[in-house]
């Protein structure tokens, strides 16, 4: 409901000041494109004249003294995307305009301000800024992600960022990239997501499962990534981005280019490349913590209001080494590790991927077709097809030195259609229908047993919202959705592992084959999957809303929860997944109290989710094999709660300053055993005062302070035999390690270049400080501390 | 037209879900750098009865725990020639693991703790081409009857020369058993 300041002042003073003798007229009514009724309050602009004039109640307008010729006329409306037409003033010029009255995913013109549409109209959604996607081009999506509110992220090493929300990841955090669900082996604490930030535009996080129109089983939320919208007009513009990283002594550079046409064609293509040699602590040199990074991406089609298609492809690689310290033998290592304090492996600085390393590839295509039917709705129809790849390589001896340990390629292809149905200006009804299948393939050339096993898995879903607004305030949504999955496994036990597990009782008869040491056995698995979400939204005055929602979810288990059997060589434990694991199921409810006024603006979101069955993966014990003791980690059902509170808000001292603010908590706990759940993020607050000056070229600077807190909650440390010592010991594998607080820096100016050339520049300091810390989210915090000052050098050319 | 396309559309489904199912049995994996099994022999320089130490743990990374046997005790005063062999016992015939390790003998080395009271000591018999310790032969003299444990740990990638202790090497732990040993008067 933000009307653009800058329209009102452009309106307001503009006019008056233009006076020639120009006499023709330009006058008509604008009417809603999908049911034809008057819409009040458009602007219509006649530009290159800077004449403007707002529609009556009755959708007329009319603007006296205008030049006669060939202009564009720019429409525009606080509800409705902007359109720009080409026409032809002469004399007493009639015309009427049809515009879109409601906001779509799939935009087909100009965006204007920030209208942008809510993902979920009565959940808890925040959005990402181009800017910050900006400022992080050098790091990761998941790090952007984290400067929201109630958004953390479970890391493996500072490359390897895995976003949270409200303390759920993993399968419970589903990624939209461009309206496609990646696939890409999700299930791993040490999987990141697959997705070159530089290719995202814009990045929305829904908190909770409610957004049914993309997947039923998010139980954490959604991070929602989609591209900018295509203008319809002969266009051609760019970026480029490079960066300096002076911790990993490397940096970045991404360009972008886009030519859009009048006839509604438009191409796109995206590339990013990005270099890191070993991070550095304050106090060492993170030995094997360099990356290397390629992202490219393509898009083309054409939209029209009525009709439009899209081809897409993008590709990704990340060539990631992981903490070298972090690859230990056995369970006296991991002691050894966690009480000395050090890494026990510090080498020179280099920009040599050694091991343990990942290279991940991710292929993603799609093509996409809408077809808009006037006064009756929107029909879409999608399919995609990825491909994602990952090997990672360990610390292996003798002619396997170069051998992958795990080799898995994902293939997925997805078909789904859904149809909206939005000529009511009041109700708006979505259903779609979905199909999928998805193929894994666990390499065994490898020469380490499979992990992850081979399977294929069938999904088939189909869901029904609607929202209906009543009054100028309020509005309600409501949404149903059902999953079918199936797992078709192949999958090898050791003999002795299934009777350990009473595989043997319970499932005798999936084995297909005895091999002696090893069965081959083929589990079929079905899953039932129901959500459903309601919720309303009141309007409290032109600046505040509050939200409510609730969300009902159900999940069913990953693969890595059912069938995960082996040792992680590079994370030293073994981990295990059972066949009896079932759906998890969810109920959240969530309220949102927003304003966003021009001097002060605060948003407060209480949350509690309550989990039945919630899957969680904890160390339980040790293992004994002759190259020592391993903990074991396995996977678990519980009913758990989740207790949390997001708060944002900021205030306008001044013309110049401005300070910002931002708090998260949530509390995990057990409900059977009264126990703190695991790997619960700990309270953040993070506060930043920003200084502006525009008339010094667009002058910012803003001092940052993150303080984390420490968790206080955590499970019960196990104990272990160590063989080294003979005795029993505490393993303080839960203990969390101390609060800690960071200062960063961000200054940045503009310099326009003219001809609509404009460079900007950002410096950026993280841990200015240089600040030693671990944090209780990052998987290595046994073995090294977090990263140390980080300095960003940013240029960004616009053209 | 809506109706057709969607209809296109399911049947394209159809075809691409039929067509990619495959019901070929995946090939088991056979792990290639697994030890099984140790066997330490000692032998006494005098002659007499070799005492063999073993472990051997079948299923490696699965739930067994490793079956550790010490086939009798000790003599005092006496010394002994230690060989060690290490096996793969998951293939058949059994592959040999010591000519791995010997033949990547700077990049390998065993270590010999003695602890928990037992008076006895251990000297390596065997070098690499660097002249540092190898440790797949060794020398184990058993001093005064007593009771302890004798812990052998194989590791790789660390480093050599090192000062013998376990911390100064670093490394990538390959072998790691205790035994309990005994020497008789």
């Amino acid at each position: 409901m933000r009307i653009p300041i800058a329209l009102v002042l452009l309106v307001l003073f503009q006019i008056p000041a233009i006076a020639q003798q120009c006499q023709a007229t330009l006058s008509g009514r604008v009417l809603d494109f999908h049911d034809q009724t008057p819409l009040a309050g458009a602007t219509v602009l006649v530009l290159g004249q800077q004449k403007a004039a707002l529609t009556d109640l009755d959708g007329r307008y009319r603007i006296e003294g205008l030049c006669e010729g060939d202009f564009e006329v720019e429409l525009s409306h606080p509800q409705c995307l902007t359109l720009l037409y080409n026409l032809e003033i002469k004399g007493e010029t009639r015309k009427d305009f049809e515009m879109e009255h409601h906001l779509e995913e799939l935009e087909e013109v100009q965006v204007f301000g920030d209208i942008l549409a809510d993902q979920s109209k009565t959940g808890q959604e925040q959005r990402l800024s181009t800017r910050t996607l900006e400022d992080y081009s050098s790091a990761s999506l998941g790090d952007a992600l984290r400067t929201l509110s109630g958004v953390s992220s479970l890391n493996t090493g500072s490359n390897i960022v895995k976003p949270a929300i409200g303390g759920l990841t993993g399968s419970r955090v589903l990624i939209l990239n461009d309206g496609v669900r990646m696939q890409d082996m999700e299930w791993g604490d040490e999987h990141a997501p697959n997705i070159d930030i530089n290719s995202a535009d814009q990045v929305s996080v829904v908190k909770g499962a409610a957004a049914l129109k993309y997947a039923g089983d998010a139980i954490g939320g959604l991070v929602i990534i989609e591209r900018e919208r295509i203008a319809v007009k002969d266009s051609l513009y760019g970026k480029t981005l490079l960066n300096y990283v002076s911790n990993g002594r490397g940096g970045s550079a991404s360009t972008e280019l886009t030519r859009t046409f009048a006839s509604g064609w438009y191409l796109n293509g995206q590339a990013s490349y990005k270099k890191l040699g070993d991070r550095e602590a304050p106090d060492y040199i993170l030995s094997n913590t360099g990356m290397q990074e390629v992202g490219l991406s393509l898009h083309t089609g054409k939209r029209l209001l009525n009709q439009g298609w899209d081809l897409d492809y993008s590709f990704y690689r990340a060539d990631i080494a992981v903490l070298r310290a972090s690859h230990i033998g056995n369970i006296d290592d991991l002691i050894g590790s966690i009480n000395s304090g050090e890494p026990s492996v510090v080498e020179p600085f280099t920009y040599d991927l050694g091991v343990p390393r990942q290279e991940v590839t991710h292929h993603l295509a799609k093509a996409g077709y809408y077809l808009r039917i006037k006064g009756l709705g929107k029909w879409t129809a999608q399919y995609d097809f990825q491909n994602n790849r990952r090997f990672e390589y360990d610390v292996r001896v003798g002619a396997d030195r170069n051998k992958p340990a795990i080799d898995l390629e994902l293939t997925t292809h997805t078909l789904m259609t859904d149809f909206t149905w939005d000529s009511s200006r009041d109700l708006k009804v979505m259903a779609g229908v979905l199909g999928r299948f998805q193929d894994n393939f666990a390499n065994p050339d490898t020469g380490v047993r499979r992990l992850i096993p081979d399977y294929q898995k069938y999904d088939l879903g189909g869901f029904l919202t609607g929202e209906y607004r009543f009054g100028p305030d309020w509005l309600v949504e409501a949404g149903l959705r059902y999953d079918y999955n199936r797992i078709d496994a192949q999958k090898f036990y050791r003999t002795s592992r299934w009777e350990e597990r009473g595989y043997d009782e319970d499932f005798a008869d999936i084995v297909v084959e005895d091999l002696g040491t090893q069965l081959l056995t083929n589990p079929v698995l079905d899953f039932h999957n129901l959500s459903a979400t309601a919720g309303a939204r009141r309007q409290l005055d032109a600046h505040s809303e509050l939200r409510a929602n609730y969300a009902f979810a159900q999940r069913p288990p990953n693969p890595a929860e059912l069938f995960s059997d082996g040792l992680h060589h590079s994370a030293a434990r073994i981990e295990l997944g059972d066949l009896r694991i079932g759906n998890e199921t969810s109920h959240r409810v969530s309220l949102a109290y927003e304003r966003e006024g021009d001097r002060w603006g605060l948003t407060l979101e209480p949350y509690l989710n309550h989990i039945q069955d919630f899957i969680l993966l904890e160390p339980t014990g040790v293992e004994f094999t002759i190259r020592g003791a391993f903990p074991v980690w396995s996977y678990r059902q519980t009913d758990a709660r989740l207790l949390g509170f997001d708060a944002s808000g900021y205030y306008r001292w001044s013309a110049h300053w401005e300070s910002q603010h931002r708090f998260s908590l949530v509390r995990g706990k057990e409900l059977d055993q009264d126990v703190a759940l695991i790997n619960m993020p700990a309270p953040i607050t993070r506060n930043t005062l920003i200084y502006r000056n525009p008339s010094w070229k667009g002058l910012e600077v803003g001092l940052e302070s993150t303080y984390v807190f420490r968790q206080n909650e955590f499970p019960p440390n196990i104990s272990v035999f160590s063989p080294s010592q003979q005795e029993e010991v505490v393993l303080e594998i839960n203990t969390p390690p101390d609060a800690y607080h960071l200062l960063g820096l961000r200054a940045g100016m503009q310099f326009p270049l003219g001809k609509g050339l404009n460079l900007s520049s950002v410096l950026t300091v993280e841990n200015l400080l240089n600040t030693r810390y671990r944090e209780y989210l990052n998987r290595q915090r046994y073995f090294a501390d977090d990263l140390g000052r980080n300095i960003i050098l940013q240029l960004k050319l616009n053209y | 037209m809506k109706t057709r396309k969607f209809l296109a559309f399911l049947a394209f489904s159809g075809i691409l879900l039929a067509s990619c199912s495959d019901d070929d049995d995946p090939d088991p994996v056979n792990e290639e750098e697994v030890i099984t099994t140790m066997t330490v022999t000692l032998t006494p320089q005098g002659g007499g009865t070799a005492i063999t130490l073993q472990t051997r743990d079948l299923d490696g990374d699965g739930p067994n725990a490793p079956v550790v046997t010490v086939s009798g005790e000790l003599s005092a005063n006496t010394t002994y020639n230690g060989v060690i062999v290490l096996l793969n016992e998951t293939e058949t015939p059994a592959e040999n693991i010591t000519e791995e390790v010997e033949e990547e003998d700077d990049e390998h080395q065993f270590f010999f703790t003695v602890g928990g009271g037992l008076n006895a000591s251990i000297a390596y018999a065997n070098f690499d081409g660097n002249n540092n310790p190898l440790g797949t032969e060794f020398t184990l003299t058993a001093n005064d009857a007593s009771t302890g444990t004798l812990a052998i740990t194989l590791r790789h990638d660390l480093k050599k020369p090192n000062d013998g202790s376990l911390a100064d090497a670093g490394g990538e732990t390959d072998i790691a058993q205790t035994f309990n040993v005994v020497i008789l008067p």
